[in-house]
């Protein structure tokens, strides 16, 4: 391996005793600290500042109406309009997460319900989000357009097992969504 | 040049060469093979390691060539004029003249200086074609199919699909979900019409009861009135069906394949000792299926066997070894019951012990079971005969899996034969000690729970909470068939291998290792033995008929190595449809 032997910069008296960097330090900050007593500081208004300066106070203040649309956040399940689960338990987004988050129990319908002839639905639908990566490849692999990423971020829990998104939470985070392909109408 | 050639008395022609040993020479794809006479072209194909895409050509069933999946282009040699010799090439093989259309390389045989093609613009085009006909009325639902995964339509619309359909009528309406027999769902939906389940319950159950009514595209499959398919060998029609049309009720809704691993072992509900796949996922068994076996069962097995896997992790399983207290029975360790179970034999007078071990236990398990008899120095050993009904395809009389690799290690011509002495010795009150290895006493072998309360002690390695593991002094958790390695012997002579698909549960232990760590505790020498092959490696070397074999060597299909002349009778009715000239 070469070694390569660097040139130590020739530094002047001044730049050897850094008072004067330090001094124009202090006036740079000064001239921050008048600019946000007049209210002007930069970039107040895009990083949704609360009052002083630039700092948005959490939680009170939220981020959420700054989001962009491609927010990626907790992963939900979704329901269509009539309110069916969309989700049928295929497992292509507990095959294809890369950090093996999702574990499904697949299930039968029971021949009474109302949705019986798409004879299949996840008893058991539970994400991780201790482990989930928010990568969004199940919303990307789902064929039926059951999972999306929603914009919830805040995922707290004080035990493991609350961090263990189950199926009641998914459809909760998730909701409805409506004027997606919908494959099992009547009309097919 | 061709003159020449036929005018040579030495030199002589490729199609001589080969019919002398019975065979022909045909061109695939440009390279010329000899197959034997009467080999159908998809065989010869597969044989030149080429996959000629099918659905409805299955080698073991009939061909009717009705799926149109398998078309190639055939070319023979152009019938000269009179007195015209045929051209022929340096290798001396004619030149082929190729047909205009394609012929379905399912039914027809191969024939001397035939030419197939298996790709290229036509045979490209007409696959294209039979796929769009297939999709027409295939509804898309393979994320509900369990079929996906294993779907020849999914893997052939990959390879030779447009991708997109250009039907926009209304698709045809047929009945899904149909109940048709306590075993199979069937979804006519998905069906393409291939007959291979018609086929296989007609030729290889025996029992005709589906078929097809109305015509065109609204054929569909359906079960003779007033009739079930509720055939022991239903399940087989799960397993060739193409799609996703005939699936499994066991099966239905529980993993999806691609999940799953799949691991080559044998079955051990009789004496036939199918070959089989255990699917699991973790440490869960998801289903079994049949694995080609041609010299046992065929590509078949009954769904009485198929289906015989739930109790491995079902409630009764016991997974700690316990010990029998004024409170019943208590978790114990390995440590202290095995100290006292060899405390308590020998302090027990040896003509007053027995051994009952299972002719369910592997070639290695009664090797060892052996040596403990010696090293007990007990002279009572027998084995629980399991007798049922043979039902003239698979299953055997005899339920025991290895009654015939017992007869073997053991080497006694009926390894049954002591067990009325013991249980007139147990009855008596002469045998006070008892040592029993994966049998349930009670329900299986003719012992009452009275005489088997005035025994002294009694040792009991099960898999299940029974009857008799009620009565034990030492109850010790032992593995099922997916959890362990070994041999055995079927009924026809054939050493076979278990192979370990899931882990054992709790403390259970492998019965080879607990056998072994029995013997240790009795003679309180240091372990030599480690590993399953060293016991089969001593067995090599005492047995004369494992000789110079290892478990490696027996391999997924395994080796005859007794000659019994016990002969598989669906084998006999698969060879009588070859004479007949029904399959190849």
């Amino acid at each position: 391996m070469a070694v390569i032997k660097l040139q130590r910069p020739k530094l002047s008296i001044g730049e050897k005793l850094y008072l004067g960097a330090l001094v124009k330090g202090f006036f740079l900050t000064l001239g921050h600290a008048i600019k946000t007593l007049r209210g002007k500081s930069i970039g107040a208004d895009t990083l949704a500042s609360s009052g002083l300066g630039v700092t948005m106070q959490f939680p009170e203040q939220r981020w959420d109406d700054h989001m962009p649309e491609y927010y990626r956040g907790a992963p939900a399940l979704v329901t269509d309009e009539q309110g069916r689960e969309r989700c049928v338990s295929c497992q292509l987004c507990e095959f294809i997460c890369p950090p093996k988050a999702i574990k499904i129990t697949p299930s039968e319908i029971p021949a009474g319900d109302r949705w019986a002839k798409v004879e299949k639905r996840p008893l058991e639908f539970d994400i991780d989000m201790i482990r989930c990566i928010y990568c969004g490849m199940c919303e990307e692999v789902c064929p039926e357009q059951a999972i999306y990423l929603r914009k919830d971020y805040l995922i707290t829990g004080l035990k493991r097992a609350d961090m263990v998104h189950d199926k009641k939470k998914l459809y909760e985070i998730g909701g409805m969504r409506v004027g997606l392909v919908n494959k099992w109408n009547e009309l097919k | 040049m061709s003159d020449t050639l036929s005018a040579t008395v030495e030199t002589k022609l490729p199609k001589d060469l080969a019919a002398e040993k019975g065979m022909v020479n045909v061109q695939i794809d440009g390279i010329w093979h000899q197959f034997p006479k009467g080999t159908r072209m998809i065989e010869a194909c597969r044989q030149a390691e080429i996959i000629v895409p099918h659905y409805c050509y299955h080698p073991k069933l009939s061909s009717p060539g009705n799926c149109r999946m398998c078309l190639v282009q055939m070319g023979m040699p152009p019938r000269p004029a009179p007195g015209q010799e045929p051209t022929r090439d340096e290798a001396g093989y004619e030149s082929i003249g190729w047909m205009p259309r394609p012929v379905i390389a399912c039914a027809n045989t191969v024939s001397e200086n035939m030419g197939i093609r298996t790709s290229g613009e036509l045979v490209e085009k007409c696959r294209e074609g039979v796929m769009e006909f297939l999709l027409i009325n295939h509804p898309l639902d393979c994320p509900i199919c369990d079929q996906a995964g294993e779907c020849r339509l999914q893997e052939q619309s990959v390879q030779h699909g447009r991708g997109v359909s250009r039907f926009v009528e209304q698709k045809v309406k047929k009945p899904k979900n149909v109940d048709i027999g306590p075993r199979i769902r069937l979804d006519d939906e998905r069906c393409i019409m291939c007959s291979r389940c018609i086929r296989f319950m007609d030729e290889v159950a025996g029992d005709s009861v589906l078929g097809f009514t109305q015509r065109g595209t609204h054929t569909t499959l359906t079960v003779h009135p007033g009739k079930l398919l509720d055939s022991n060998y239903s399940l087989n029609t799960a397993d060739i069906c193409p799609v996703g049309a005939l699936t499994s009720n066991d099966f239905r809704f529980q993993m999806r394949v691609w999940f799953l691993k799949e691991t080559p072992t044998i079955d051990v509900n009789c004496g036939t000792g199918t070959n089989i796949t255990v699917w699991t996922r973790g440490n869960e068994i998801h289903r079994i299926t049949p694995r080609l076996n041609n010299e046992v069962n065929s590509a078949w097995m009954p769904d009485s066997h198929r289906l015989n896997f739930h109790y491995i992790d079902g409630p009764k399983r016991l997974t700690e070894p316990l010990t029998r207290s004024a409170r019943g029975h208590v978790a114990t360790t390995w440590r202290d019951a095995l100290a006292q179970i060899s405390q308590k034999i020998k302090a027990t007078d040896r003509s007053a012990l027995a051994i009952i071990g299972s002719a369910r236990m592997t070639n290695e398990e009664l090797f060892l079971l052996r040596a403990l008899a010696s090293e007990i120095g007990s002279g009572e050993l027998a084995l629980v005969p399991r007798f049922g009904d043979a039902d003239d395809l698979l299953i055997a009389a005899d339920r025991n899996p290895n009654s015939m690799g017992a007869k073997l290690v053991l080497d006694l011509s009926d390894p049954y034969a002591a067990l009325d002495q013991i249980r007139a010795g147990v009855e008596n009150g002469s045998i006070r000690g008892l040592l029993v290895f994966g049998e349930d006493l009670i329900s299986d072998a003719g012992f009452s729970s009275e005489s088997l309360e005035k025994l002294d002690f009694m040792v009991q390695t099960t898999l299940l909470a029974n009857a008799t593991a009620d009565l034990a002094t030492w109850v010790l958790p032992s593995a099922a068939f997916a959890e362990k390695r070994g041999s055995m012997v079927n009924l026809s002579g054939r050493l076979q291998r278990l192979n370990r698909a899931i882990e054992l549960p709790g403390s259970a232990r492998d019965d080879w290792e607990l056998i072994r760590d029995l013997i240790l505790s009795i003679s309180g020498e240091a372990n030599e033995v480690h590993m399953i092959e060293d016991v089969f490696k001593a067995m090599a070397e005492n047995l004369t008929v494992f000789k110079g074999l290892t478990l490696s060597k027996i391999g997924h299909q395994g080796v005859p190595i007794a000659e019994t002349g016990y002969q598989i009778p669906l084998l006999n009715k698969e060879s009588a449809r070859r004479s007949a000239g029904l399959i190849s």
